[in-house]
């Protein structure tokens, strides 16, 4: 039955690949003209041959390396890797604002890349060893403290978007034991954070009270499952109350002294503060034309005129989704996130079907990661996240990108293929 | 499944999330039409609409610098396709060269030009542009474009005005707000209220197919962003007066300044030679042959060049005399040819009667006279040494507003120099230099400097009485008014000999005759300023009426020789031209002599 599931995610692996390359070879398309897909010249040439590597190396770890390996080495890879990413913040060049990108004579990578590999890795050991629903607190201190400390450092690098995805993991701790209020709580920041911004500080001030007055009313009414909530209520009610007002009266500050001003810009026009359709609104505008452009069926393979036009930048990489929104319509987009959405439900059903702990828990830090790098990606193309260049994964161009997520993937793979099963 | 679980939901949340992507993908997709653009595989375009740059005025509402149509043709490399290179230098008139070169340009930049606009031609001619409008749908990638540039309905002020051109990259990096295409004033008026000039650009957005013809404009021009033009400046200059004096000027090396003594306002600013507007229009061109020119049209004398002022400084020595009380309009001087300030050293002076009065020795332009007044100055016994009495000339000096620029808001505006009682110190030793150490001083040589300017605004003073406001350009600003630190009760005979300079008769002893104009009351002083390169400069100021003056004139021209002969008919030429719109007949012979005169190759 497992290596039926593992056939369906690697075609849905391979379709993803194949759609990508397509579409970095539409985004090149009428600025080089009559290329061929493979010229190694052009970006689709270059990614063809990425698509050749990771594919070998994905078949050497299905087929050659014992999976037992990883765990042994998933403590020596995390260090190693976090060397790795300190360097960088020294010796890195600098890309686009972040300094994210350690070369190593004519080989250029991102070490966030295979961070968030080694990360998972550790974590699942991690995990999996040290009980978490117990409730010690050192435990938890230590399992913050692996995702914590490659997430500072990639943000030291100004690599925000992939500090993003470190947010990702509480999913994993979610699905670990790790009590559903923790989500709910970060989600309500985030509500608070945006209405602050949005409206004056009174409508977030109501916004908090109805909600925790509704629920304290609620689970006095109904009843709550834990008799430890039933004790305690008022008191969380009362800490959420002050960790929301904090969150509401800093939040001036954090937004006008510690984001950056581009980040600042870009958070002002996802909310609709500020119209700026020739400077920090631009691509995100552009991004909407040209999906939006597409209707339901799109203008047909390199057929797009807004994105071949150059009106998009960061075309093939991290804008590579208006490509196919304008080319596919509705339907590709569907499409595409269909994929997605198999891909990861594929991935956590082998990962709950798993006996080893460890298989589980790393197959939900591979889904969280491909989750919140679709989210975050296609969001942004969509105005419903603030501008953040992170890859959409097996998408867009970037060899470092599609290695790592390759990678990435077939580790798991690997360990579930090779996963003993008694019965 | 199970979705009480924790794994269900996870899967409930993933799949919730993924639908709220998909709903805004709906939205933007298939709902909204704003991001429509319809099934024949349109593309939305940006053009840029310039701001038609602020009209400069004179102070008569007549146009100095206004706006003209021209037209250009500019190119998105990477949209040309299918190029017809013998059709478009047809309609373009080119030559295929010519087009060849700047393909090439293209291709070897290609990655640096990406999917910028450049200009391909610029200023070509409406016919060629309506022509190629016509067919432009059959060259993508070109686009014809018209942009508004400036046009000078009078030859005036070409050196106060400045050019526009298109910024350079130098520019762009000192003035971020600018974009590759953009124009900006580079010099004079056009460079110090760019600001204000220059307005704000705005878009269109319009949609075009796929042959690259413009068919309507993006959600009924709602995306669209007004242009707004540049405001409009308004001069003090007076174009008629501006445009005589440079043809005055034809010819001859110098400035020309006339202000109204009352506000300050400048009337005219001629250098000489100049720029002509033509240039200002060509400037991209003509530029390295201005540059290079070795009588200097780039350099606008009336503001940059510091000249010593010659005779015309007297006037101010004298009013010193009058104030500190050490001496009186009554004082008689004896002068034999010339003044003995040491042993067997003597200044001398042409020939004149002696003894004479105050405003004789104005009259007569007399050195001996004006040595005396400032060997008095130096020599008052009310401080304690030279040193010292040098010191409260020099304030006095300064009050009328010579030795620091005078805040007209023109580009490059020199401060002029006086010497202070430093300088000789350091040059003689303290204690060791007295009177006959700077006796030039009385008569206006030596260590000073002061631009025709700064001496067209001490004839305003004079015209006055004893203040002036700053000269300024540009009508309504706010200007100060200095009280210079003279009783305005001093002015009265300076005044007064000043008219009898111009109005006696030569035998007399009047220097300056040639500048009385019937009915005017014209009051002047010559002034001869000697200079180390070459001959003398000739110098005239003067202001008329004499009751309630309206102008002031400073001339300065280089090496013409004496006051009287050049600097004097046209300062009161100008004073005419001003005040009776015309020239009499009586004096046409006058405007004559000096618009013919050659002075820019007299021997040095």
């Amino acid at each position: 039955m497992t290596s039926k599931e593992i056939a369906k995610i690697i075609g849905a692996y391979l379709l993803l690949v194949l759609i990508g390359w397509l579409s970095i070879y539409a985004t090149g398309h009428s600025v080089d003209e009559a290329r061929s897909i493979f010229d190694l010249g052009s970006r689709a040439g270059k990614q063809f041959l990425w698509i050749c590597i990771s594919l070998c190396v994905s078949a050497i770890i299905l087929f050659v390396i014992k999976a037992y390996l990883w765990e042994v080495l998933s403590g020596p890879a995390y260090l190693m890797i976090l060397i790795l990413l300190a360097l960088t913040i020294v010796f890195g060049s600098e890309v686009n604002g972040s300094k994210s990108w350690f070369s190593i004579g004519p080989i250029r990578f991102q070490p966030c890349e295979l961070s968030k590999i080694s990360t998972s890795l550790l974590l699942a050991h991690v995990l999996r060893n040290k009980a978490f629903g117990s409730g010690s607190l050192k435990n938890l201190a230590l399992v913050l403290s692996v995702i914590a400390i490659p997430a500072i450092l990639i943000l030291a690098e100004k690599e925000t978007g992939s500090t993003l995805v470190y947010m990702g993991y509480i999913f994993v701790l979610y699905r670990e034991g790790l009590s559903g209020m923790w989500i709910m709580l970060l989600l309500l920041m985030v509500v608070l954070f945006i209405l602050s911004i949005r409206f004056p500080l009174w409508v977030a001030f109501s916004v908090l009270s109805i909600l925790l007055l509704s629920y304290y009313v609620f689970i006095r009414i109904h009843g709550a499952k834990s008799f430890k909530l039933r004790r305690k209520l008022r008191l969380l009610c009362l800490s959420v109350m002050l960790l929301g007002s904090i969150t509401i009266l800093s939040t001036d500050y954090v937004f006008h002294n510690i984001l950056k001003a581009h980040q600042k810009q870009r958070v002002e026009v996802l909310l609709g503060l500020k119209e700026d359709p020739m400077g920090a609104g631009y691509n995100v505008n552009q991004s909407l034309i040209a999906i939006g452009s597409g209707g339901l069926k799109g203008k047909g393979y390199l057929e797009g005129t807004q994105t071949t036009y150059g009106f998009v930048p960061e075309q093939s990489t991290d804008f590579i989704f208006c490509t196919i929104g304008e080319e596919f319509g509705f339907i590709g987009c569907f499409i595409l996130i269909s994929l997605f959405v198999f891909l990861i439900g594929n991935i956590l059903k082998l990962a709950e079907s798993s006996r080893e702990p460890f298989n589980r828990i790393y197959g939900y830090c591979i889904a969280s990661c491909l989750f919140m790098h679709m989210l975050i990606n296609i969001g942004m193309t969509i105005k419903l996240m603030p501008v953040i260049g992170i890859p959409l994964p097996f998408i867009s161009y970037g060899g470092t990108s599609l290695l790592s997520f390759s990678i990435m993937l077939f580790i798991f793979l690997a360990l579930i293929k090779q996963e003993k099963r008694y019965f | 499944m199970d979705f009480s679980s924790r794994y269900g939901h996870i899967v409930i949340g993933l799949i919730a999330c993924s639908l709220i992507l998909l709903g805004k993908l709906f939205y933007i997709q298939i709902v909204d039409d704003r991001y429509k653009t319809d099934a024949l595989n349109n593309s939305i375009v940006r053009e840029i609409i310039y701001p038609p740059r602020g009209v400069i005025y004179d102070r008569d509402s007549s146009i100095l610098v206004g706006n003209r149509n021209s037209f250009d043709i500019l190119v998105t490399p990477r949209e040309i396709r299918n190029l017809d290179s013998l059709s478009l230098c047809k309609v373009l008139k080119i030559e295929p060269e010519f087009l060849r070169e700047k393909l090439d340009y293209y291709r070897n930049y290609r990655s640096r030009i990406g999917y910028k606009t450049l200009t391909f031609l610029s200023g070509i001619d409406e016919q060629t542009y309506v022509d190629f409008s016509e067919t432009e749908y059959l060259f993508p990638g070109f686009h014809a474009s018209m942009r508004t540039s400036r046009d000078y309905p009078f030859n005036a002020g070409g050196n106060l005005l400045g050019y526009v051109s298109e910024v350079n990259a130098d520019y762009i990096k000192k003035h971020p707000e600018y974009k590759s295409g953009d124009y900006a004033g580079m010099t004079g008026l056009e460079a110090v209220k760019e600001k204000e000039l220059r307005g704000v650009k705005g878009y269109h957005i319009y949609l075009r197919d796929s042959r690259n013809r413009v068919l309507t404009s993006y959600n009924n021009g709602e995306d669209d962003l007004m242009a707004i033009p540049g405001e409009n400046i308004v001069t003090t200059i007076d174009a008629d007066l501006q445009q005589y004096g440079q043809s005055l000027m034809r010819n001859k090396r110098g400035s020309i300044v006339a202000l109204e003594p009352s506000t300050g306002e400048i009337l005219a600013l001629v250098t000489s030679p100049g720029i002509d507007v033509e240039d200002l229009e060509n400037m991209g061109s003509r530029y390295q042959a201005l540059a290079s020119n070795p009588d200097k049209p780039l350099f606008n004398r009336p503001v940059s060049a510091s000249y010593p002022p010659g005779s015309v400084f007297k006037l101010v020595n004298g009013l010193i005399g009058l104030q500190e009380g050490v001496c009186r309009a009554s004082d008689m001087e004896s002068c034999q040819q010339g003044y003995y300030y040491a042993n067997g050293k003597k200044l001398g002076c042409h020939k004149h009667p002696s003894p004479i009065d105050y405003q004789q020795a104005i009259m007569m332009s007399c050195n001996s006279y004006f040595c005396a007044v400032f060997k008095d100055i130096l020599e008052n016994p009310k401080y304690a040494n030279t040193a010292e009495a040098f010191d409260a000339w020099r304030e006095y000096v300064l009050s009328f507003g010579l030795g620091a620029p005078l805040g007209s808001g023109i580009p490059n505006e020199s401060a002029g120099s006086i010497p202070s009682s430093e300088l000789y110190n350091k040059f003689y030793g303290k204690g060791h230099w007295r009177f006959s150490s700077v006796v030039s001083l009385s008569i206006g040589q030596g260590e000073i400097g002061a631009t025709p300017l700064q001496i067209a605004n001490l004839c305003a003073i004079l015209a006055n009485r004893g203040y002036y406001y700053n000269p300024h350009l540009i009508k309504g600003e706010k200007t100060e008014k200095h009280y210079c630190k003279i009783d305005s009760l001093h002015f009265i005979p300076t005044v007064d000999a000043m008219w009898k300079a111009v109005n006696c008769t030569v035998a007399e002893g009047a220097t300056a005759s040639l500048a009385a104009i019937d009915g005017l009351d014209v009051c002047g002083k010559t002034g001869t300023a000697e200079n180390p390169h070459g001959a003398d400069h000739s110098v005239f100021i003067c202001f008329a009426p004499k009751e309630d003056p309206k102008i002031a004139v400073a001339v300065y021209i280089e090496n013409a020789g004496f006051g009287a002969r050049w600097a004097c008919p046209m300062a009161s030429l100008i004073v005419e031209q001003y005040l009776n719109k015309e020239i009499g007949t009586k004096r046409k012979w006058l405007e004559n002599y000096v618009r013919e005169a050659d002075l820019m190759n007299v021997e040095k």
